[in-house]
């Protein structure tokens, strides 16, 4: 495969809905501070920075330019994926392999509470086809909902149901901004967005930053002796038109997901991994996505989360940080779900502490209806 | 301390839109489309010979096999509801600022679904696999909205 | 286990003013067929893909979703980079650290930008921070301006001797069958043409241009498979080092001097001038031309215009530079840096046609964007130890 490469730090501001005191530089700073000190590591020993920013979500071109002296890159090499940070953070991973680098600086920021997510997402679909007829990323999530519940029967309690545990699993979790005591018929009776998704299905819109260092194993030995170490990773994309895949499918977390096992040798994904940390913008991706996984067989995520398999006391715990829909930081998202995880592996995750984490699967969106998915396996 | 005057400190917001103006290009084979759609009210796919498949709207290289699209297929007006929702909220983008009624349409003859929008259906008859037809207005000008919506094709 | 990585093969769009034929994804579709066509590879054959532009200039998020269909995405790891003007030279330097890596073998990189269907200044206004300096100082030119100014200031310069460096890269564009400008300009022209900001006139600055570019890494092992002179990627580097506008040192471009400095030590170039056969360099404006080839250790500071005036970097000169008539003839921006790159190897593959400078072993091609980055690629013919 390839040589071993550690996150041996991470840092996390809190997500909260509306950062006023500070601008992207600020929560930038403060995430890399935290990682820095986690690693034990000092910024002149960084060797190249790899940051994730949205020119939409930041409402400026080139959004990069606003965090390059916060994120420490002053005369470094820096380079910038626009997308999401598990996506940045495989691109700073290669910089390593390539044996460029001994370490890289991976951040991600974003802050959905200075515009309007409907005018952003709607920004993501084709202006000629899809723009004029206003949608943005909860009417299209409504469809795929729609479509998937339809062809195998997964039902708007089975979702709630996700909501019920990740809002509660919040409670333990400080960075995230959304806990509450939900009953599945709260969720039922929460107010519509688009059929079939209510208030309590749909994620916040947060506003955070977050970051982590990654190593390459001799590098790893000088600065920790708890490195987490990067079994396996992969991405892919579907199709870009919602009409050209059948919506109930994902074949590129699929493909991911096959990829990522592949490299780190797990055969048995519902046997062999101990913890999941995954992108649940809505209620129903969190069934879609434990599907896509491995975690259960096609159509049966409905039925893997009524078992009870996914709480924190289930064999197979899914976000036990209250994911994304305790707190959903866009762009950061997918980076604060390795960060869990490396906590999670770490023992140092406090109050949402799984025993025995000692194989971790991270994943991150980007894209309308999950589009494009990118996979971690993450180990002791 | 260091910090004091954080304590002090009035956030302050500064409001403003980013001005940019587009002039997107539709491209040759989507303003074929949308032409067609404009002069004769008909809409057209095309199609991949290497696998069949039938594009709506329709693709200049097919994204599959990774080659130039084939021929032009006369696709529809009907079709069948693959997805659909109907939209509760506002949006100052929603056409006609009312809220949707949103759907993915397989018309007859094409191998990928449409998103549209629907009209002259209860919310709670919406059902998949409905028959449903296109309904153009006047006057058209080569623009996707010139398809006004879908609406189930018996009333 | 890094491999080492060659640039076997690219496609270019005939770069215009307004591709009115083609959508966005219908013109990356054009850059890529070109590139499978050039190695004769198929969309099979490619692992992953890698793509930029620069968002603001066309207003759609998420390209690299929404362009799955023309860069061969469908079902295959799709990622996005972008940095500004850098965003060629990103992708560029993407390119090699992810072949690099052992995990990709073949490898497609895509530059693209229609720059006709926005604002361009309204659209580049935007990179600056709204609080402190989009009202006051916004634009790409101002910033360019102070630059041209203060390089006047320090070593007595003048406007003919920038002029001259249009004057090159527009004869050289003459000889590029993909480039955007092609047609000569006379010194008096470039002087009387329409002022922009003091010093700058219209003729000093770069078009802008619809165009895409695609490239195509591949390792070691595979590269040789697929032709017999691949352009082995020597060595990269990049500098950034300021974000508001007031911060920056007008004084020369700093970024470039660091990042040629870590360039040259890590592939052991000690006399760029002597040492290297051909540069593709990202000058946005005809001062550039003087004062970074200094930052590029081509001469010592303010000697510049010298160079120029005695026809070393024309082609047939001892350093040609853009050959292909570079920034000056041709700005796709999301692409620009990425043809930089493209026509290094060219150069270095001896597939460069007319503009083909005789028996070259290394090329240097370079990125610029705001604010004040850097970016170096260094291609050569030997595959390094």
């Amino acid at each position: 495969m390839m040589d071993r490469i550690a996150i041996i730090g991470v840092g996390q501001t809190r997500q909260e809905r509306n950062k006023v005191h500070e601008t992207f530089a600020d929560m930038v700073f403060e995430a890399v501070q935290q990682a820095l000190e986690h690693a034990r590591i000092g910024i002149r020993e960084i060797d190249n920075v790899v940051t994730a920013s949205n020119d939409f979500w930041d409402g400026r071109t080139i959004s990069s330019m606003a965090v390059n002296d916060a994120c420490g890159s002053y005369d470094k090499n820096i380079s910038t994926v626009e997308g999401d940070g598990t996506f940045a953070a495989f691109y700073g991973m290669t910089r390593i392999l390539s044996g460029a680098y001994d370490t890289t600086l991976v951040v991600a920021h974003c802050k959905g509470s200075e515009s309007d997510a409907k005018h952003i997402t709607n920004a993501m679909f084709d202006p000629v086809y899809l723009r004029p007829l206003g949608l943005d990323n909860i009417s299209t999530a409504a469809m795929q909902a729609n479509r998937y519940m339809t062809r195998y029967g997964i039902t708007e309690e089975q979702c709630a149901l996700v909501s019920v545990k990740n809002h509660e699993n919040a409670y333990r979790n400080p960075n995230a901004h959304l806990p509450m005591r939900l009953t599945v018929e709260d969720v039922l009776r929460s107010r519509l967005l688009a059929d079939p998704i209510k208030l309590l299905d749909a994620s916040p819109v947060s506003d955070g930053a977050c970051a982590l260092i990654l190593a390459r194993e001799s590098a790893a030995a000088r600065y920790t002796d708890r490195p987490v170490w990067v079994r396996g990773v992969g991405y892919a994309a579907d199709p870009y038109h919602l009409g050209d895949r059948d919506l109930a499918d994902c074949d590129a977390l699929v493909a991911a997901a096959k990829r990522a096992y592949g490299m780190a040798g797990i055969a048995d994904p519902a046997e062999e991994i101990d913890l999941v940390e995954l992108y649940d913008a809505f209620s129903y991706q969190e069934l879609l996505w434990t599907e896509g996984l491995g975690l259960c067989g096609r159509g049966e995520g409905g039925k893997l989360a009524a078992s009870g398999a996914t709480r924190t006391d289930g064999s197979i715990p899914v976000n036990p940080s209250g994911g994304l829909l305790s707190a959903h930081t866009v762009t950061v998202a997918g980076l604060v779900r390795i960060a869990e995880a490396v906590l999670q592996i770490r023992g140092e995750a406090d109050q949402r502490q799984v025993p025995a984490v000692r194989t971790a699967v991270a994943h991150g969106v980007n894209g309308p209806c999950g589009q494009s998915h990118c996979v971690w396996v993450l180990g002791a | 301390m260091a910090y004091d005057w954080l304590q002090d400190t009035e956030p302050m917001v500064y409001e403003s839109r980013i001005q940019v103006p587009y002039s997107w290009s539709v491209g040759d084979t989507g303003s074929r489309f949308l032409t067609e759609i404009r002069d004769h009210k008909r809409i057209l796919g095309k199609r991949c010979e290497a696998c069949e498949s039938v594009y709506v709207p329709p693709r200049k290289m097919c994204p599959r096999c990774f080659v130039d699209t084939g021929p032009w297929v006369e696709v529809g007006p009907s079709g069948t509801l693959v997805a659909f929702t109907r939209v509760r909220y506002a949006s100052e983008l929603h056409p006609g600022h009312v809220p949707p009624t949103y759907g993915i349409i397989r018309l007859d003859g094409s191998t990928t679904g449409l998103v549209h929008l629907l009209g002259e259906v209860e919310p709670n008859a919406l059902r998949p696999e409905m028959r449903l037809e296109p309904v153009f207005r006047e006057p058209r000008t080569g623009h996707i909205l010139d398809i006004a919506y879908f609406r189930p094709t018996h009333r | 286990m890094a491999n080492r990585v060659a640039i076997v093969g690219s496609g270019q769009t005939h770069h215009r003013t307004r591709r009115l034929d083609v959508n966005g994804v219908e013109l990356i579709y054009e850059a890529t067929q070109r590139a499978l066509e050039d190695t004769g590879l198929t969309m099979k054959d490619i692992d992953g893909v890698i793509i930029g532009n620069m968002d603001h200039f066309e207003g759609i998020n998420y390209v690299d979703c929404w362009s799955i269909d023309g860069s061969g995405g469908w079902g295959k790891p799709t990622l996005k980079l972008t940095t500004g003007g850098t965003t060629g030279s990103t992708l560029a330097i993407a390119g090699y650290h992810m072949v690099a890596s052992g995990l990709f073998d073949r490898l497609l990189v895509i530059g693209w930008e229609k720059n006709s269907e926005s604002d361009t200044t309204a659209a580049i206004t935007t990179a600056f921070d709204p609080v402190w300096d989009r009202s006051v100082f916004a634009g790409a030119i101002s910033g360019l301006a102070v630059e041209a100014s203060v390089y006047m200031h320090t070593y007595g310069a003048t406007e003919r001797d920038a002029a001259r460096v249009t004057v090159r890269d527009r004869r050289h564009a003459c000889l590029n069958p993909f480039a955007h400008l092609r047609k000569e300009v006379t010194l008096e022209e470039v002087l009387s043409s329409p002022p922009l900001a003091d010093p700058l006139k219209l003729l000093d600055m770069c078009p802008r241009t619809d165009g895409a570019c695609a490239v195509i890494f591949a390792s070691e092992g595979v590269a040789e498979r697929i032709c017999p002179r691949p352009a082995w990627i020597l060595g990269t580097a990049n500098r950034h080092l300021y974000t508001y506008l007031g911060d920056a040192d007008y004084v020369g471009l700093k970024s470039l001097r660091h990042a040629s400095r870590e360039l040259y030590e890590k592939v052991g170039i000690r006399e760029p001038l002597k040492e290297i056969d051909v540069m593709e360099l990202y000058l946005p404006y005809s001062f550039a031309g003087l004062s970074w080839i200094e930052e590029l250790g081509l001469c010592p500071p303010g000697e510049g215009p010298r160079l120029l005036w005695d026809g070393v970097t024309d082609l047939g000169g001892e350093l040609p530079i853009n050959p292909s008539g570079g920034v000056i003839s041709c700005n796709p921006i999301g692409a620009t840096g990425l043809i930089r790159c493209a026509e290094a190897a060219l150069q270095v593959m001896g597939k460069a046609g007319e503009r083909q400078v005789p028996d070259v072993h290394v090329a240097l091609s370079s990125g610029f964007g705001g604010c004040w980055w850097s970016d170096l690629v260094m291609v050569g013919s030997t595959k390094p130890a």
